[in-house]
């Protein structure tokens, strides 16, 4: 894949053609009576991306679109079913080994759901204190508990919360402990799968905020996961737009949003409401989602897209190097896509 | 300490203070239990010493004084002279021993391979689940009688009697394991894809830390009220195997084998011998089992 | 002002508990014109969906309304026996709620469920019921409505199921739709034709809309007015744009700025300090007070109620002298 511009450092995380096909099957009795074949759903489709130490590189798209698949991909949670991931140029490989153990000690992840996330019968002190102890990384229990009040403190909770249980807090405080959590074995990259989007706006920019002072006390390397542009807007150097398992475009996050090239990120860029009133018209995005058991040929995005032609319907687009990142469309390719009415 | 007070202070606290069925099933229940335990202490003589025994007591009537000694005994006596009332607490004691006993295996049992099965998943939970569905399609009380048989046939006469009582467990307990791993399995088949566990396995934690730390402890609520559930019925098996004959030996009567030996007096006029223990079981057996209905709608989040 | 076609006044929502009663909605008041969108806003908890349901008389016990009154056109609703309540529902009002699945039965067809809500309500035939049913889903945009009314809810996608679910809120011809997180169950990209369908659909119908969200961005688009709600109870309430603009009360104008644009160039969102208090410890005064930066003596001892600034109302005590200004002139 042509990235934007080689970097002369090892990026921190190098994705390459990684791909995930799930078998969504009926039970085998159930095929043989009704004469149908194995189905396979590809939920991830050749994403290769990488990203660099430091940055933030945001993935955006909607349900189903293959956004948490890859994060599971990237801290070993699933086994991709092709494709590699390069972790500051060692291969994520899941296993117990030594190596991969130490490889774990450097990456977390902070999940969706604060109610999900922290085990109910776990005493908040434990939940942050376990990546720690299990990883190895601190032995002492009077260490443990010295740098658990820490963390607790350093994403504004108190010590005293310690010995108290989920349940306890409120959906901002859980995620704010499970931030703790992730942070307990001192990783540099942290897998962000929609931390905001079960929480109400206030709490979101608490939260967001809270995640940028991290990454610049820490150093954190993040990739952030949202379907919500003006989210990412805040968050990210660069975006990576996801439609259907695959990636569509890649740019500096700046430019995506004042020059969208590929047509689907124009789409939901205009499926944005507009606070600011600033009389800019939403266009209304037509069509649905189509299944991905059954994709469709060629472009994928072909039967939504109001620039589609006859080869878009044939052929699958590869990449195009626009200005400031690339994007998978013939159109783009062709020069035949207008620029886009920018009223922001 | 802290823990008392919580739990004072909690809501299932307030909610069985407001169940007057609760409280009432509990205190029948908690002095059962207690007299059992402490029935050497309580009862008026040790009714298999026999020692103790004095064949003219036989037959005495309920709170009259013999004719013979002069002795009154509260419930009555036994045609050997037994005080009825010291007989009903020593077989209490057998009865919840075994009862017990048989629920602890049946949970712990049920729960790992509930545990094992919801959590691998794939071919394990088949074999597993499958194992359990067959043994459901007997009645438990069949499935014990089986284990009693096969138990028997494999151990040497002189030892029969020693080892009934553990024969008993474990057939009662093999009995009712099923229902134990049904719903573990359950819980742990919503619980495996929460993301406090994947949270845990990104960390490199080891399958069986992940079922025992994390998913087990929350399975926990439903077990707690099947145990009390399968305790009336642990308790109603032994006493169904004991009246049988298949149970507890006459040397270490349950209240099942004093109803047993009871009802042979029934038509010769001497009622307590039968009654008075079968009361007793009755109000064991409703009592657990009304505190596990209890316990299960005060769990239950939709009844709140 | 002839009178508005709902009308809330004082409504107080009230949860039993061992620890003694919980406030939940705590004297909200406000007046919907005919033809009018009302948005509400407000952070989860804070009392929407109660205001919502009490008005439908759908409050799950034991929840339930301690006191206020609610008028449907001059008429008062809140004390409606619950027969005469299904008459109203439905018929005059109709929902929307955030699940499509809750409001549509899985057992029977579109058609089965269309043509009985419709003959419920009205007297037409089966056939007329069914003329009108189809008519209805191709005006929320159902293709080939004729065909796909007869499948069951399963074979349509979560975007058209809620298209289904405001054909059937609007079935009877209700003057008044609650709406109740329309959107959130559903993709991006759905959200804003769903949206614009409700809209639609209702300014055609004539009907009213409460729309009740927790996204500003749904409202600034949809509503004529908004009220925001805080620890149940109405911070402010005004005409979308002015608000949105130009927020009075220190809650809106801290939620304003708490909401990512695509716009805004600097980094760091405004955020406001902790959190919404819990039912069982709503400050005395203003509930925002421990919270607020221009708090003052007055909001730790006295509640403020809705006082009149401009075409708005706001309840804070900043504008108390607005309001004696505006009195005494
Ligand atoms: N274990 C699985 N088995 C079968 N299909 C799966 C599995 N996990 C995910 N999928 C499918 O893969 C696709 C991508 O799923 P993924 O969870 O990555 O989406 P997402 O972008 O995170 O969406 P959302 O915004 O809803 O979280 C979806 O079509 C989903 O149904
Ligand atoms: N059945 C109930 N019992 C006790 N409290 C309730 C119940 N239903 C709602 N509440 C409380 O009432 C408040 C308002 O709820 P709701 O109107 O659902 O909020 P929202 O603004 O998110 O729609 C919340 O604090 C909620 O916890
Ligand atoms: S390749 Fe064709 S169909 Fe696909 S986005 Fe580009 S123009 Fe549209
Ligand atoms: S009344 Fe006082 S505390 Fe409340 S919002 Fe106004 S200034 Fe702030
Ligand atoms: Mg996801
Ligand atoms: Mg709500």
């Amino acid at each position: 894949m042509t990235e934007i511009s080689a970097q002369p450092e090892t990026p921190l995380i190098q994705v390459d053609n990684l791909s995930c096909v799930f078998d969504v099957s009926k039970p085998w009795l159930n095929r043989v009576v009704e004469r149908e074949p194995k189905q396979f759903l590809r939920a991830v489709d050749d994403v290769s991306f990488e990203i660099r130490k430091g940055e933030t590189l945001a993935l955006v798209g909607e349900s189903g679109s293959g956004k948490s698949t890859i994060a599971k991909m990237l801290v070993g949670l699933l086994e991709p079913s092709a494709g590699t991931i390069l972790f500051d140029g060692q291969p994520m490989i899941i296993d117990s080994s030594e190596r991969m153990m130490e490889l774990r000690k450097r990456f977390q992840m902070i999940f969706q759901s604060p109610y999900a996330s922290l085990n109910p019968r776990w005493k908040v002190a434990d939940v942050i204190a376990e990546p720690m102890v299990v990883l190895g990384v601190e032995k002492d229990s009077a260490k443990i508990q010295a740098r658990v009040d820490e963390l607790l403190e350093l994403v504004g909770l108190s010590a005293a919360d310690g010995s108290k249980f989920p349940h306890e807090f409120s959906g901002g405080q859980r995620q704010r402990i499970a931030i703790a959590r992730a942070l307990s074995s001192n990783p540099e990259f942290i897998v962000c799968d929609e931390p905001t989007s079960a929480l109400d706006v206030s709490v979101q920019a608490q939260i967001l905020n809270l995640m940028r002072d991290l990454q610049d006390q820490l150093g954190l390397t993040y990739l952030f996961i949202s379907h919500d542009l003006s989210v990412v807007r805040h968050m990210a150097n660069r975006i990576g737009v996801l439609y259907l398992g695959a990636l569509v475009e890649i740019a500096d996050s700046k430019e995506l949003f004042k020059a969208p090239q590929h047509p689907y990120t124009r789409m939901l860029l205009d499926a944005v409401p507009d606070l600011e009133m600033t009389g800019r018209q939403r266009k209304e995005v037509e069509g649905e989602i189509p299944n991905p058991i059954n994709p469709p040929s060629g472009c994928t995005f072909h039967p939504r897209c109001p620039f589609a032609n006859e080869r878009c319907e044939r052929e699958v687009p590869g990449w195009t190097q626009t200005r400031f990142g690339v994007a998978a469309c013939h159109g783009v390719g062709e020069g035949r896509i207008p620029a886009a009415e920018i009223t922001r | 300490m802290e823990a008392v007070s919580n739990f004072l202070a909690s809501d299932l606290f307030y909610r069985f203070r407001k169940s007057p069925v609760a409280v009432l099933a509990f205190i029948v229940t908690a002095v059962l239990v207690l007299s059992a335990l402490f029935a050497p202490l309580i009862a008026p003589q040790n009714p298999f010493d026999p020692g103790s025994l004095n064949l003219m007591n036989g037959f005495s009537q309920p709170g009259e004084p013999n004719q013979f000694t002069g002795e009154t005994f509260m419930l009555g006596t036994d045609d050997q002279g037994r005080d009825v009332f010291s007989t009903i607490l020593y077989g209490l004691r057998i009865s919840l021993f075994v009862g017990f006993s048989a629920v602890m295996f049946a949970m712990v049992l049920g729960s790992v391979l509930g545990l094992i099965a919801g959590y691998t998943g794939g071919r394990t939970d088949t074999i597993i689940m499958r194992i359990a569905d067959i043994q459901l399609t007997f009645p438990a009380i069949l499935v014990a009688l089986l284990i009693f048989g096969i138990a028997k046939g494999i151990t040497p006469p002189s030892y029969r009697d020693e080892v009934a009582i553990w024969v008993l467990i474990l057939a009662i307990g093999l009995s009712d394991w099923v229902q134990f791993a049904r719903v573990v399995r359950g819980a742990t088949l919503v619980e495996r894809n929460k993301e406090y566990v994947q949270a845990a396995k990104l960390i490199g934690r080891k399958p069986m830390a992940i079922m025992l730390k994390h998913i087990l402890p929350n399975t926990l609520g439903p077990v707690l009220v099947i145990a009390t559930i399968s305790l009336a019925l642990a308790i109603i098996a032994e006493a169904t195997l004991s009246f049988l004959g298949v149970g507890a030996p006459p040397t270490q009567p349950s209240l099942g084998t004093l109803i047993r030996i009871g009802q042979g007096f029934l038509f010769s006029g001497e009622y307590w011998i039968l009654l008075y223990p079968a009361v007793t079981l009755l109000a064991l057996a409703l009592s657990v089992n009304l505190l596990g209905d209890w316990l299960r709608d005060a769990l239950n989040p939709k009844l709140k | 002002m002839s009178t508005p076609l709902l009308s809330v006044r004082d409504l107080v929502i009230k949860f039993p508990t061992r620890h003694g009663p919980l406030t939940a909605v705590d004297g909200v008041s406000f007046d919907l014109a005919a033809g009018e969108v009302l948005g509400v806003v407000g952070e989860s908890g804070a009392g929407k969906s109660l205001t919502g349901s009490a008005i439908i008389g759908l409050l799950d016990p034991p929840g339930h309304i301690a006191s206020g009154e609610i008028y449907l056109k001059g008429e008062r609703i809140d004390n409606l026996r619950p027969e005469e309540m299904r008459a109203i529902r439905g018929r005059r009002i109709g929902m929307v709620f955030q699940d499509p699945l809750t409001s549509l039965n899985p057992l029977y067809t579109i058609a089965d469920q269309l043509i009985e809500t419709i003959r419920t309500h009205l007297r037409l035939s089966e056939r007329e019921a069914r003329k009108r049913a189809i008519q209805l889903l191709d005006d929320v945009g159902i293709p080939a409505a004729s065909r796909r009314i007869d499948d069951y809810p399963h074979q349509f996608s979560g975007g058209m199921r809620q298209r289904v679910v405001i054909a059937l809120a609007l079935a009877a011809g209700p003057e008044l739709v609650i709406a109740d997180e329309p959107t959130t169950a559903l993709d991006v990209s759905v959200q804003a034709q769903i949206i614009d369908v409700l809209k639609e659909q209702c300014t055609q119908h004539g009907a009213s809309v409460i729309l009740i969200t927790h996204d500003m961005g749904v409202i600034a688009e949809t509503a004529d007015r908004v009220a925001v709600m805080y620890s149940g109870r109405i911070a402010e309430i005004g005409p979308v744009r002015e608000i949105i603009q130009n927020a009075k009360h220190p809650y809106t104008s801290g939620l304003m700025g708490s909401i990512p644009t695509l716009a805004q160039e600097e980094d760091r969102l405004v955020q406001i300090p902790g959190s919404m208090p819990r039912l069982s410890d709503i400050p005395p005064g203003c509930p925002f007070n421990p919270r607020c930066d221009k708090v003052f003596d007055k909001c730790r001892v006295h509640r403020p109620s809705l006082i009149p600034v401009e075409n708005r109302e706001v309840a804070c005590w900043l504008y108390e002298d607005t309001e004696a200004r505006g009195a005494a002139t």
